[in-house]
């Protein structure tokens, strides 16, 4: 029997220690009118070799094109040592480390996790993850809304957040009836104006979220923002993409006094596009919201012997203490993909992380400069950016990514398939993944569909 | 044994050379004020120290790979191997989310095909894969029993009624939609307490949550007439599914009158746990909250397989996730339903049951108490060490601890919190006759230490990598992230 290693033999021993005619006597407690209808859909077993020959079919009808498309998923190398150690059976088959003792592998590196996070967004402390990046801007405004309780439950937007991040939000935080305000950005720059806050000089927010890079790829100013909304006692939520921290002014930097909650999707270091997910969302924040927090959080301490060992820390505030006034129902989270993370993050260092980031930036400025060459196409906003930007084409985007995906592109994304208010525009990233002759290929490919 | 954190094993200037790509220049033309201005605060290490500090660490850790691992309510049973592979080829791991359905269809298959068994296996019309874990699960589905409320204009059902022995998360998740819970108490068979709940019932019941089998390893036997009750009252009724590798193939959620329900793929279709994730949390539910299901969904028409987005105009609760969910781990399921087949899915509730009750039997005989003497166990059961703690001063936690010393994981502690002492056990189909005996070997000798030598229990574990630590400290005293 698959996976089941009991004999004949030692099922009759077992029976007869229990003193039970059958294994079926063992559901002698559920009433006979509920036994289950047989399964309809469910097929037959197969062994190994067969099942991964149905997978490999399965996966031979999947395209593997070269991906210019961003969008909150980014291809980045993986170098091989990432998943080799996080697939180590020690961290694959650990469940959440609550047996401290046996679990100091697990909970010494989400330490590390969360010190390499804190320090990589200029904030204080950390959590050890949380599902993704839409799901960790949803919790920073819950925690924002529990911080700032005196504040009415409203929160302002910063265009544009990423459309699906959005309307994640929405979900959720719409069932405790928090408001979403939402200013959109200036369709020359791709940022938010200051002028445009103007408006709000009135209004009482809990916080204020803007999001950097944009959903455009465009960089905020965001000093002006974040001591607008302090001055304003709002907390400034900031959802960042954690590559552009190696290139791009960290939140605890921005303004006077910084940021106060910092969120995001881990994807880009080390964790694999896989249609995806999982990936794996991350928060970090001042020290004194701490116990605002939601989800797991490892803290240092010290054994019997006065010995250095790691704990989960701050379970006051779970829901498998706290219950119905837990920060959050969050139980299981992303730990393999934090593992994962945390090596990529050791293996690069500081210098290899940068030299990742600005790679992928002046690629991306190369590949913008070569498309907006070609009649008629023209980019969306003027702001810097890091690795991603938006341009409008003089023939529907449909039809050029359709076309292009025939000469084995995936050319970027069609701004109107994610959110019907945008216009007809491609979004392109270009990540250290690409060449400058893969990039030369795209442009020209691009000038042929468009010719 | 100890090893350093990896921020002192480096040396300034030092790193992994071959990982990372070389820019032609690092001077940057973006304007000043968005450039970072700080170091980013990472370690200086090589590939080889890394491999090694993370190789070292990991051999600190219990997981199923290395240890009988009997913790209820987690269902820690064997990850095949081969499912792992399955779903590792290159187009499943390196495909964009946004790649066009015309181009995935293969994934697309896989998912849609994955729907149609997981409503199989709950007996409901309705399937979201979406939600990335059991608790997500939860959020769904009570957002969607309060949607559909809603959209009756019922909207004084402001109550969620759980059980005092529920997961933490089924109070915490009804919260975060908006409900106010009120907790029913248990009988003293076990059961949910069926008068109490008669006389909480009213026109304010948006609901009811539930596991069953429930926490305390017994399955709820007057289920039939705790749904008629619900429905009657105008309220839904939520499974958490949990608990549902007790019950794979022999009794449905569905048929046993639940609306909706999580199942998580981390416990009973076996992907692994990955020290705290990813799991994944689908989601099933009954035809009238259907419309509601999160989004996307994956749908087949005319020969081809689509995702059913905004576009298809629902009302559902919307989007839960970035993308589309936790997507390997759902194929990881989908691997291990295709492995095990109809029979052998049935074939993990019966061993799982064989398993917990020969377990719980066992310990019985040798002197330990059970919660629930008179019942059978479910996929778990409990026993109460609150006679030892009297006799000896010695508690469930020394005991856990001890456990470690003898090369088993610990089963879970103090839950359901109604029990008092309690080691809450759960075997898993895929452990043999002789770990399980094993494991009752380690308890009698614990039970001799207890007599003889109890501050040995209360000092444990000796064998780990540290003793045991003071977690009263590691919360007043935060350290959360290491500095220089």
């Amino acid at each position: 029997m698959p996976f089941i290693p009991h004999t004949s033999s030692e099922i009759e021993a077992m029976l007869e220690t229990i003193d039970a005619a059958s294994i079926d006597a063992l559901f002698d407690e559920i009433p006979k009118d509920l036994i289950a209808q047989p399964f309809a859909h469910i097929p037959d077993g197969n062994n190994e070799m067969l099942v991964d020959r149905l997978l490999q079919q399965r996966a031979d009808q999947v395209e593997s094109l070269q991906c210019y498309a961003g969008a909150g998923a980014y291809q980045h190398h993986i170098p091989a040592a990432v998943w080799d150690i996080a697939m180590r059976g020690e961290f694959l088959t650990a469940y959440t480390p609550y047996q401290a003792e046996a679990s100091q592998g697990t909970l010494q590196l989400l330490y590390e996790f969360q010190t390499m996070i804190a320090k990589l967004t200029g904030m204080e402390v950390a959590n050890a993850s949380l599902y993704d990046g839409a799901t960790s801007l949803a919790e920073a405004i819950l925690m924002a809304v529990r911080v700032n309780k005196k504040r009415p439950k409203r929160i302002l937007l910063i265009g544009s957040v990423h459309p699906y991040y959005r309307q994640v939000v929405q979900t959720i935080v719409s069932q405790q009836q928090i408001e979403l305000v939402d200013i959109p950005v200036e369709s020359a720059t791709g940022v938010y104006a200051a002028e445009q806050l103007t408006a709000y000089e009135k209004t009482e927010f809990a916080a204020v979220v803007v999001q950097q890079p944009n959903f455009l790829g465009c960089l905020h100013a965001t000093d002006t923002i974040t001591d607008w909304a302090h001055a304003h006692d709002a907390l400034l939520i900031a959802c960042v993409n954690p590559m552009a921290m190696a290139l791009c002014q960290e939140p605890g930097q921005w303004g006077d006094t910084g940021a106060d909650i910092v969120c995001g999707d881990l994807q880009p270091l080390g964790i694999p596009l896989a249609f995806g997910g999982p990936y794996a969302g991350f928060l970090t924040a001042r020290k004194t919201f701490a116990r605002q927090m939601p989800g797991r959080i490892v803290g240092r301490t010290q054994d019997l012997d006065g010995k250095t060992g790691f704990c989960l820390t701050l379970q006051a505030r779970e829901q498998h203490i706290r219950r119905s006034k837990a920060t959050s129902n969050i139980c299981t989270n992303q730990g393999l993909l934090v593992t994962a993370v945390t090596i990529y993050l050791s293996l690069l260092g500081d210098t290899g992380l940068r030299q990742v980031a600005q790679t992928c930036h002046q690629q991306a400025t190369a590949l913008l400069q070569k498309i907006t060459a070609i009649n008629g196409v023209q980019r969306i906003g003027d702001a810097p950016f890091f690795h991603e930007f938006a341009v409008s084409l003089p023939k529907p985007v449909d039809r050029v990514l359709t076309e292009l995906a025939q000469r084995g592109i995936q050319g970027g994304v069609s701004l109107t398939a994610m959110d019907p208010s945008w216009p007809d525009g491609l979004l392109i990233c270009v990540t250290e993944t690409k060449t400058m002759d893969d990039i030369t290929q795209y442009a020209a490919q691009l000038a042929e569909v468009l010719a | 044994m100890s090893e350093s954190l990896i921020f002192t094993q480096g040396q300034r200037g030092r790193f992994a050379t071959a990982q990372a790509p070389m820019p032609t220049t690092m001077e940057t033309d973006l304007p000043q004020e968005y450039v970072r201005q700080t170091p980013l605060g990472l370690p200086e290490v090589s590939e080889l120290q890394v491999v090694r500090h993370f190789t070292r660490l990991s051999q600190y850790n219990f997981g199923i790979d290395t240890h009988f691992y009997p913790l209820g309510s987690c269902t820690m049973k064997y990850n095949p191997r081969g499912v792992q592979h399955m779903v590792s080829k290159p187009s499943l791991l390196n495909g964009h989310p946004l790649l066009p359905a015309e181009y995935g269809q293969g994934l697309l298959q896989c998912l849609y095909e994955l729907q149609e068994y997981i409503k199989d296996l709950a007996g409901m019309p309705g399937v979201s894969l979406i939600p990335m874990a059991g608790s997500q699960g939860e959020l769904a589905g009570v957002a969607m029993i309060r949607a559909y409320h809603q959209s009756r204009g019922d909207h004084q059902r402001t109550e969620m009624l759980i059980p005092d022995a529920a997961h933490g998360t089924n109070p915490a998740s009804a919260v975060m939609c908006g409900f106010t819970v009120k907790e029913i108490p248990t009988a003293a068979d076990g059961d949910i307490d069926l008068a109490v709940l008669k006389t909480m019932v009213g026109p304010q019941t948006a609901g009811i949550m539930l596991t069953n089998p429930s926490t305390l390893g017994v399955f709820t036997r007057q289920i039939a007439t705790v749904a008629q009750v619900i429905h009657q009252a105008g309220g839904l009724l939520y499974y958490d599914g949990a608990n549902l590798n007790a019950i794979l193939g022999r009794v449905r959620p569905g048929e046993m009158g639940f609306d909706v329900m999580h199942l998580n793929l981390h416990k009973t279709f076996a992907t692994p746990h990955g020290g705290g994730g990813p799991g994944a949390g689908p989601v099933a539910v009954s035809e009238r909250l259907k419309p509601f299901l999160p989004i996307p969904l994956v749908a087949y028409e005319n020969g081809q397989y689509r995702w059913v987005s905004e576009g298809d105009g629902l009302p559902t609760i919307g989007r839960l996730s970035s993308f589309m969910g936790n997507v390997g781990i759902l194929l990881r399921a989908y691997a291990y339903i295709r492995l095990l087949g109809r029979t052998g899915l049935q074939r993990v509730a019966e061993f799982a049951t064989l398993n917990a009750n020969y377990l719980m039997v066992r310990l019985q005989q040798v002197g330990f108490q059970l919660a629930y003497p008179k019942r059978r166990a479910s996929h778990e059961f409990i026993i109460s060490l609150s006679e030892e703690k009297k006799q000896f001063g010695v508690t469930a936690m020394d005991v856990a601890k001890r456990l470690l010393d003898y090369g088993f994981h610990a089963p879970t502690t103090y839950f359901p919190l109604l029990i008092p002492e309690c080691l809450l056990i759960e075997p898993t189909e895929t452990e043999s006759k002789q770990e399980l005996d094993a494991f009752v070997d380690a308890m009698c000798a614990i039970r001799q230490e207890m007599q003889t030598d109890a501050q040995l229990l209360k000092q444990a574990p000796h064998t780990m990598p540290v003793r045991r630590l003071d977690d009263v400290r590691a919360a007043r005293e935060l350290d959360l992230i290491w500095c220089e």
